[in-house]
């Protein structure tokens, strides 16, 4: 048994140790915001929140979470109460296929946490290793700067 | 009339001792010019070419910085320096520094105004140039873009920050002419030899450091650490259990995965960008130089790991860490295996290596998305794994690979590579 803290819950999962937590979110917790996308590290669509880091959950073991706490892009709003940085995606229409949009909020979402006022260069070295591959980039940098401009509290 | 000899002595002595204290660090200025007209494209070929042999660029351009700008901090035993703007800024930079002032700093690590360069600029290595390549290097440097900027002050431990101090310094570490070819080696061998021990200065690293940051003259090129890498030894590749051929070096030297070894990282990497800039010949020469570089009967061997992989170690708790976080590129099964030759985790000089500190930083740091060859990349685990994964999982693999010797100090390492970030 392995006991993960995901979205402030506790879930007592009977998932083997090396198995990642993208596979446990997905498909023994039911939370399918968090995206597969190449399975090693090198595109972000799994990106999700590790005692608030960002972290690839596709090469992040589930043996390695005890006592941490996880936090995916549905802990941050709803479709009908969208978090800060969600409604921003919304109102930029910074999505085009959508496939790398949750891990792109949840990289966001700890940049923002720990810096709340960085300036371009700074969000783009930190964005950088999620990729978009329909190019959406320049509407989501405008998403995540309206953010900021407007002083939310993420 | 004893009593007066004495103090005339004394006074003599006094004299003397401040004469040769000023003699010792007293250097005058050299007289500033304007910057010098631009010079021919071939003169700035050339001198690129040695700009980039001597990696310059790696510590006068800060990361985000202007090209030559400066800024870099580089930490060492003695303090923080910050690189120097070497851009022609009359300024903030070198503009108004003429030919034989740059030669000056590049021989003998004088400023053009007179004070003391400190060694972490490698003028014991570039004295070793000859004065048409500083030529040319001094052309180049004076034809890239000028940028006003001036780095932050150094933060220098007493009585380190006292440079004049340096002179001492010098007496025991600066010296040997531009370097002959030696008649009977061959062309290669001999270029090789002007690379890695002038412009590349690479035993800056990969030589142990004494006390006073000098390098051990007696121990050149067995190996040091930098930035908190080993930087391996470079005596006996081609003689080790697992040996390097010139192929797999001059890859390796160029930013390209090294067939069966793996791929530059940390401090190295920025190195092998700059040495992919250059002619292939002059990555030739380097391995021909270093695959020939022998151990000393005194250096340390350590005896070999098994010749074959350990199958048990898979019953190890790092085993299940792997197969999780690494397994999707490093498994032997993994399709990313299949690109560039990339090799076997239990082949690379990083597990097999007698301290674990390169495989630790290479899965806390990741590998940055490189120019020279897609297939490097890795991504970092600060923040997925803690210590004890780490651990695990280093554990893991160096049993597979040597369980007759184990790593004794992991845990000590990782800590020691984590409060250093």
């Amino acid at each position: 048994m392995i006991t993960l803290d995901i979205n402030g819950k506790t879930h007592e999962l009977d998932i083997p140790q090396d198995m990642p937590l993208l596979y446990a979110l997905r498909n023994q917790v039911g939370l399918n915001g968090a995206k597969y996308g190449c399975g090693l590290g090198q595109c972000g669509a799994c990106t999700v929140l590790v005692n608030d880091k960002p972290v690839f959950s596709c090469l992040t073991p589930c043996g390695a979470l005890a006592g941490k706490s996880v936090r995916t892009v549905e802990s941050l709003g709803s479709a009908d109460i969208p978090g800060p940085l969600q409604k921003a995606f919304i109102d930029e229409q910074a999505a085009q296929c959508g496939y790398c949009i949750a891990g792109m909020i949840v990289r966001a979402q700890a940049l923002l946490e720990a810096n709340p006022h960085p300036d371009d260069d700074t969000i783009r070295r930190h964005m950088a290793p999620n990729l978009c591959r329909c190019g959406t980039h320049v509407r989501i940098l405008a998403a995540i700067k309206s953010v900021i401009a407007q002083g939310d509290k993420v | 009339m004893k009593r007066k000899t004495i103090i005339g002595a004394v006074v003599a002595l006094g004299v003397v001792g401040i004469g040769f204290a000023f003699w010792m660090m007293w250097r005058p200025e050299i007289a500033a010019v304007s910057p010098p007209q631009s010079a021919g494209k071939e003169t700035l070929d050339r001198g690129r070419r040695i700009v980039e042999a001597g990696d310059c660029a790696v510590c006068h351009t800060r990361p985000g910085g202007d090209y030559m700008a400066g800024g870099l901090p580089l930490i060492t035993p003695f303090g923080t320096l910050f690189t120097t703007n070497i851009t022609p800024d009359p300024e903030t930079g070198i503009g108004k520094w003429s030919l034989p002032a740059f030669e000056r700093a590049m021989r003998e690590g004088i400023a053009r105004d007179g004070h003391f360069l400190y060694p972490a600029f490698p003028y014991v290595h570039y004295r070793k140039l000859s004065g048409a390549d500083i030529a040319d290097a001094y052309a180049f440097l004076m034809s890239v873009d000028p940028v006003k900027y001036t780095a932050p002050e150094n933060h220098m431990v007493f009585p380190m920050n006292f440079r004049a101090l340096v002179s001492f310094w010098n007496l025991l570490f600066l010296h040997g002419d531009p370097l002959e070819p030696l008649p009977d080696r061959s062309a290669q061998w001999n270029r090789g030899r002007y690379l890695v021990e002038g412009a590349g200065h690479c035993s800056s690293c990969h030589s142990p450091l004494n006390l006073i940051g000098g390098e051990k003259s007696s121990e050149l090129f067995n190996g040091g650490i930098v930035d908190g890498w080993t930087a391996p030894s470079l005596r006996g590749m081609a003689d080790a259990q697992h040996p390097w051929n010139e192929a797999q070096l001059v890859a390796y030297l160029t930013g390209k995965v090294a067939e069966d070894h793996g791929a530059a990282a940390g401090p190295m990497l920025p190195v092998s960008l700059s040495i992919a800039q250059l002619p292939v010949e002059d990555a030739q020469a380097i391995a021909r130089y270093i695959l020939d570089l022998k151990k000393t009967s005194s250096d340390a061997t350590s005896p070999p790991c098994p010749p074959a992989a350990n199958p048990t170690a898979k019953t190890l708790p790092g085993a299940a860490l792997f197969e999780g976080a690494c397994a999707s590129c490093h498994s032997s099964a993994a399709p990313m295996r299949t690109l560039d030759s990339r090799p076997a985790l239990v082949n690379t000089s990083a597990v097999r290596a007698d301290s674990p500190r390169n495989l630790i930083q290479t899965i806390l740091q990741g590998i940055p998305m490189s120019t020279a060859a897609a297939s490097h990349y890795m991504p970092a685990f600060a923040d997925s794994l803690d210590d004890t994964h780490l651990a695990a999982i280093a554990e893991y693999l160096r049993n597979e690979r040597c369980p007759t010797r184990p790593w004794t100090d992991l845990d000590k390492t990782i800590k020691s590579i984590r409060t250093q970030e």
